[in-house]
């Protein structure tokens, strides 16, 4: 008896919902539109209902006229993802679903560009990853045609194009023989996104000084100091100079200043000088006999 | 199947805390386009994060309280569901979204390890209350798009975007 009443009443329902939506248990409509566009939901049917259209991303509730077309303007339902779609009579709800998809258009990139300052002439050491926003800040995720390009200070341009994955791409580039300010681009379409990385000199390289009596001193002076590349190494750089005499050693730290760096040291006969900066050797010069 | 073993008992053992325990979790391999392996632990902890998103929102939601989302969501994903929250609230609205399973695959891991991309199958039910009348409870499978960001003691959720299945 009661499962008897029960079928009777599921169909009652049934039937109720097919009156009010005309049709069975789903909403009218699009199931897909891009996000920010205008979009409506053709309802059938009579009497008042609520229109429900929810997700994570948004909600939007409308009260409506059964029968009537519910109109959405651009711009109202604008944040990518899936929704829920209910429209809610007095006696019935009926459901389906609505995918908003991103913008057809890239607007806005997310850039991470790393480091922001590295060693002149290092390879593979400047990464870029971009992420890709349509104007509502929704990942696109079409596949888009990147570009990365790292011009460097003597104007030298190193350009990779590829493509965006799920919304990402990422590349890396060397940093250039010359120090100075690196302009990192990555540009999809007329979007583009700019980072600015330092790119300092490296190790000195050929580190090499002279030696001139000085009273009862030895004066030190290096030649001007350079990385492999040539450029410069900067002032303040700490050059390191050693005084070897019968195993007893002596050290004097000196930064480089205009260029060089140099100290004075004591002109014992037959002491030997080496000049060294971090990890990079210099020449040695014995004193005396 | 190890991983997607090890993630299920993770979430068991946190089932105590946040509610986890009927979540089903597969971690396919990672697919990854990016130049930086993920290491399992990172992996691991990317994927607890990402689960413990799942249920933020649904704490957010559920209660309409945005600021539930501060754990786990930062940027556009935090700002996109806060203004969700509000908008639930004006319009006396809650919505219950409770999460049955997953089925994750890590897409892209930067190569300075600031963000990692994550795809995600995932199984939930929505039930909408709207003044206290439960309005519907649907079952839905929709396909996330996420990126993760590390913050200072979590990976926090940056972008979390549904798109079809077939997508």
């Amino acid at each position: 008896m009661t499962s008897r009443f029960g079928i009777l009443f599921s169909g009652l329902l049934v039937m109720t919902a097919e009156l009010v939506f005309g049709q069975s248990g789903r909403v009218q409509g699009p199931r897909e539109i891009e996000a920010g566009s205008a979009f409506s939901i053709p309802t059938t049917g009579s009497g008042k209902a609520a229109l429900y259209i929810l997700g994570p991303g948004q909600v939007l509730r409308r009260d409506i006229q059964l029968g009537e077309t519910v109109r959405f303007a651009a711009g109202a339902l604008y944040n990518a993802g899936h929704y829920l779609v209910v429209i809610s009579g007095d006696s019935s709800t009926v459901s389906d679903s609505l995918d908003v998809m991103p913008g057809s258009r890239v607007t806005d990139l997310g850039f991470l560009a790393k480091p922001s300052r590295l060693q002149v002439g290092q390879r593979g050491g400047i990464s870029g990853a971009v992420f890709a926003f349509d104007g509502y800040q929704n990942l696109y995720l079409n596949p888009a045609k990147v570009s990365f390009e790292l011009s460097g200070p003597s104007g030298g341009l190193q350009k990779r194009e590829l493509a965006t994955r799920e919304g990402s791409a990422w590349t890396e580039m060397d940093s250039t023989t010359r120090q100075g300010v690196a302009i990192f681009v990555a540009r999809i379409g007329g979007v583009s996104s700019k980072r600015i990385i330092g790119q300092v000199p490296g190790d000195p390289c050929g580190l090499r000084m002279s030696a001139r009596p000085l009273s009862e001193h030895v004066q030190l002076v290096t030649d001007p100091v350079r990385d492999c590349s040539g450029n410069a190494v900067p002032d303040g750089t700490i050059v390191t100079f050693t005084e070897t005499h019968n195993g007893v050693t002596s050290t004097i730290d000196q930064p480089i200043k205009h260029g060089t760096a140099m100290a004075q040291m004591s002109a014992t006969n037959g002491a030997t000088f080496s000049v060294a900066s971090g990890v990079v050797l210099g020449n040695q010069i014995r004193w005396g006999r | 199947m190890s991983k997607s073993l090890i993630l299920l008992c993770l979430a068991l053992a946190m089932s105590p805390c946040t509610g986890l325990a009927q979540v089903a979790v597969h971690l396919e391999p990672a697919d990854l386009h990016g130049s930086r392996p993920v290491s399992e632990q990172t992996s691991a902890a990317v994927i607890r994060d990402y689960l413990q998103s799942w249920q933020s929102l649904r704490s957010a939601m559920e209660q309409n309280r945005a600021d539930l989302l501060e754990p786990s969501f930062v940027g556009t994903a935090r700002d996109k569901f806060a203004e969700t929250v509000q908008q639930q609230a004006v319009l006396g609205i809650r919505t219950k979204y409770q999460d049955s399973s997953h089925d994750i695959q890590i897409i892209f891991y930067s190569p300075e390890g600031l963000s990692m991309e994550l795809t995600d199958k995932v199984d939930y039910d929505v039930e909408v209350i709207d003044h206290d009348h439960i309005k519907t409870k649907q079952r839905i499978s929709a396909r996330y798009v996420v990126v993760m960001t590390p913050a200072e003691v979590r990976w926090r959720v940056r972008v979390l975007q549904g798109a079809p299945l077939r997508f």
